[in-house]
């Protein structure tokens, strides 16, 4: 029990070892702070984050501290007196932020930062309209290099550090410090060391001014422009809580969210960058079917009813011979229902779990300049390029009783048993291709081939029909990360004006005259697979559920 | 729904008195309105002979203003396109390949059928890029015609700065130099 007062407001914090700021937003006041990060170590270098503080003695009389102190630094124990609203406090406020703002070039037009900087924010609240200084300002030239993703922007900076700390605590190599003192201070890499290491990209999301910006965002759109989806990063099986912004069905950066459950603040480059495909022309637009020898367009209606009777027909001749392979790209819901339909086909139709693409081994951060990992790990990029292997895998275990990998499925379709497969895809093109010709060398055995992917593959070549998958910007549904966590994913943009998402699809095959909606969907799934029993109220928070591991 | 009889007030025209009945009065009260436009002072123009003066303040047809290198003004900093209450105004931005700024449009098209002539871009921009002219008589055969893009609304700026009816009204701003030095 420690009961603090804020503003004179009592707060309980229990026992927990929060500092000034955290304890005054448990108390719903905000104290403006830029070189404070939860996730990094205190340097109390930006001065934004002055309060008062004093101490409530037993007999109830308070004594004041007699100068401000900053917040961050400032550990919040039973009795401590925080003050945020005086005159001093405010004042000190206000003159940091004219500090802050001597030399910065006020450039918010033609900052990408602008809208969502905090040096705006808090100026516009916290600070003074107008500066009292009549020198020169400072402004050191913006760096050519620094980083492969990174840009820039030296006279913007207000030296808060964080990028430092950064790459010295988290990502582990160190490639920024502080160079020169004082007023003349800069960031800057180390002479021909760049800023090209996996979570390089997160300093531009730490940085709270314009100094630090993605090279692949810039001036691409203003933020204010953009709206924001939660969503979960499909590069590999840690499953990122992110941000997906996108405006007018183009998705244009993908941000980490903080979630304690999944990775904590951060995201690596590989997630944040691979977004080019989204809106790649070469996406599948539309149904395809074999004519004779060529693939034509088909509309969905006559591509649906002749796709189910196809199967329905394969599955009356050889129940055994009808198979699907669900790629550990497709969302809970999505592996539910085509299990479901192939189930119910014929309950002898057999399902595999598609190609689960592996790089190397886990790749953990802080590293050291040698590139080797250091204890304790703060962040892990995982060797398994796939977000939801664990919930497809939990669906087959109930609906197959075991769990058939993609080799298994390529054997049996090079011995000629299959009369159908449902083959889906849905693999980012950065994986390279995921049906080498060994592969599709088996596949031309299968009387009837349909193909459910993003992009055009050789497997297609023998396919009877092709079906344009949808990305993880464009659908909702769940993933389930390698720790079992369920997260939800939501659409972002909408897909082309002749595709329809993956559950769409399925459910169309089903018959089933209705909407692709996820939240119904996954009551159902929690309803009859014991293992996602806890969705079964079909909400999953900004944060997720962790299902039993 | 039917409206109620008692809420109906039924009025009778007023009756009229023997001079209002000969109408005389009438037709000379009107023939004096006519006679007196008929010698007073013409106001009627000649429209396309004749060209209206209009009010510098007048919002016409827009124009991108080019610094005194001859280069686009704007840094596309997008404030005319959040402010354009019709959404009419659409913007590329790139690094600018001028050292002395960063941004610059690379893409800068309006609407002139969309636009609704409002000058709220003009009160937005930064930097004194956007203007509204006094041209009115804005005539097109397509819609693709109405788009006006970069080098048109620069165009407009080229006829219209030096013709005296449209000097470039706002002074510089911070972020770019003054079309006209000193101004």
């Amino acid at each position: 029990m420690a009961i603090l007062y804020v503003n004179d407001k009592p707060v309980d914090i229990g026992s927990e070892r929060l500092n000034v700021i955290q304890a005054a937003g448990r108390a719903g006041v905000f104290i403006p702070h830029y070189c404070w990060h939860p996730a990094l170590s205190v340097v109390a270098s930006c001065r934004m984050c002055l309060v008062e503080v004093g101490e409530k003695k037993p007999d109830g009389t308070v004594a004041m501290q007699p100068r401000v102190v900053p917040g961050c630094q400032t550990p919040a124990k039973d009795g401590t007196v925080i003050v945020t609203t005086s005159a001093r406090a405010q004042g000190a406020q206000q003159q940091t932020l004219e500090s802050l703002l001597l030399n910065h070039p006020l450039d918010c037009p033609v900052c990408d930062k602008a809208g969502e900087c905090l040096l705006q924010d808090f100026s516009y609240r916290y600070g003074k309209s107008t500066s009292r200084m009549i020198d020169e300002k400072n402004q050191p030239p913006n760096k050519d290099y620094i980083g492969e993703h990174i840009a820039l922007f030296a006279d913007r900076c207000i030296m808060c550090s964080r990028c430092v700390r950064f790459t010295r605590e988290v990502s582990g190599k160190a490639e920024l410090q502080v160079i020169s003192r004082g007023h003349h201070s800069e960031i800057d890499i180390f002479p021909g060391e760049p800023l090209n290491n996996k979570l390089a990209g997160n300093v531009v999301d730490l940085c709270p001014v314009g100094a630090l910006c993605s090279k692949d965002f810039l001036y691409k759109q203003r933020v204010w422009f953009l709206k924001s989806k939660n969503s979960v990063c499909p590069e590999c099986s840690t499953g990122c809580s992110i941000h997906v912004d996108a405006n007018k069905d183009i998705v244009y950066r993908l941000r980490p969210r903080e979630n304690p459950r999944a990775q904590g603040h951060f995201m690596c480059d590989e997630g944040r960058f691979d977004i080019g495909y989204i809106n790649a022309r070469a996406r599948l637009k539309e149904p395809l079917s074999r004519q004779k020898d060529k693939q034509v367009a088909a509309s969905w209606e006559s591509v649906i009813s002749r796709l189910r009777i196809d199967l329905l027909d394969a599955a009356r001749r050889e129940g055994k011979g009808v198979a699907a392979v669900l790629s550990p790209y497709l969302t809970c819901e999505e592996a539910y229902l085509l299990a479901k339909f192939m189930k119910g086909l014929s309950p002898e139709a057999r399902l595999y779990l598609g190609w689960v693409p592996v790089e190397g081994e886990d790749d953990t951060y802080p590293k050291d300049r040698k590139g080797r990992p250091l204890q304790p790990v703060k962040f892990t990029i995982r060797a398994e390029k796939c977000p939801n292997r664990r919930g497809v895998e939990e669906i087959l275990k109930h609906f197959h009783g075991e769990v058939l990998y993609f080799d298994r499925a390529l054997e049996a379709a090079g011995a000629g048993e299959m009369q159908a497969l449902y083959l889906t895809g849905g693999y980012p093109p950065r994986l390279g291709e995921w049906l080498p010709a060994p592969v599709v060398e088996k596949l031309t055995k299968v009387p009837l081939l349909v193909v459910q992917d993003m992009f055009t593959s050789a497997a297609q070549s023998s396919a009877k029909y092709v079906l344009p998958a949808s990305s993880f910007a464009e659908k909702d549904g769940c993933f389930v990360n390698h720790a079992g966590l369920a997260q939800a994913i939501h659409w972002a943009v909408r897909p082309g004006v002749l595709a329809r998402t993956d559950g769409q699809i399925l459910l169309d095959l089903m018959e089933r005259r209705e909407l692709m909606h996820a939240e119904t969907l996954r009551k159902d799934l929690g309803a009859e697979v014991p293992f996602f029993a806890p969705l079964k109220d079909g909400v999953l928070g900004d944060l997720g559920i962790r299902l039993a591991v | 729904m039917p409206i109620n009889e008692n809420e109906v007030t039924w009025v009778k025209p007023p009756r009229m008195g023997l001079l209002e009945r000969l109408y005389l009065p009438a037709i000379a009260q009107g023939l004096q309105t006519t006679l007196k436009h008929m010698f007073g002072k013409k106001v009627t123009q000649q429209f396309p002979e004749e060209r209206p003066k209009l009010p510098p303040n007048y919002r016409g047809v827009h124009r991108l203003n080019r610094d005194e290198q001859g280069r686009v003004k704007c840094v596309a900093c997008y404030m005319c396109s959040t402010a354009c209450p019709a959404r009419c105004i659409d913007i590329v931005a790139a690094p600018s390949p001028w050292p002395d700024r960063e941004k610059y449009p690379e893409v800068f098209v309006i609407d002139e059928l969309r636009c609704i002539y409002c000058g709220m871009c003009e009160q937005a921009c930064p930097c004194d890029a956007i203007e509204l002219t006094s041209l009115f008589d804005l005539t097109g055969l397509s819609r693709e015609e109405m788009m006006f893009d970069k080098e048109k609304l620069l165009s407009v700026f080229d006829q219209t700065a030096t013709k005296g009816e449209d000097p470039i009204r706002t002074k510089s701003g911070k972020l770019s130099i003054a079309s006209e030095p000193n101004v």
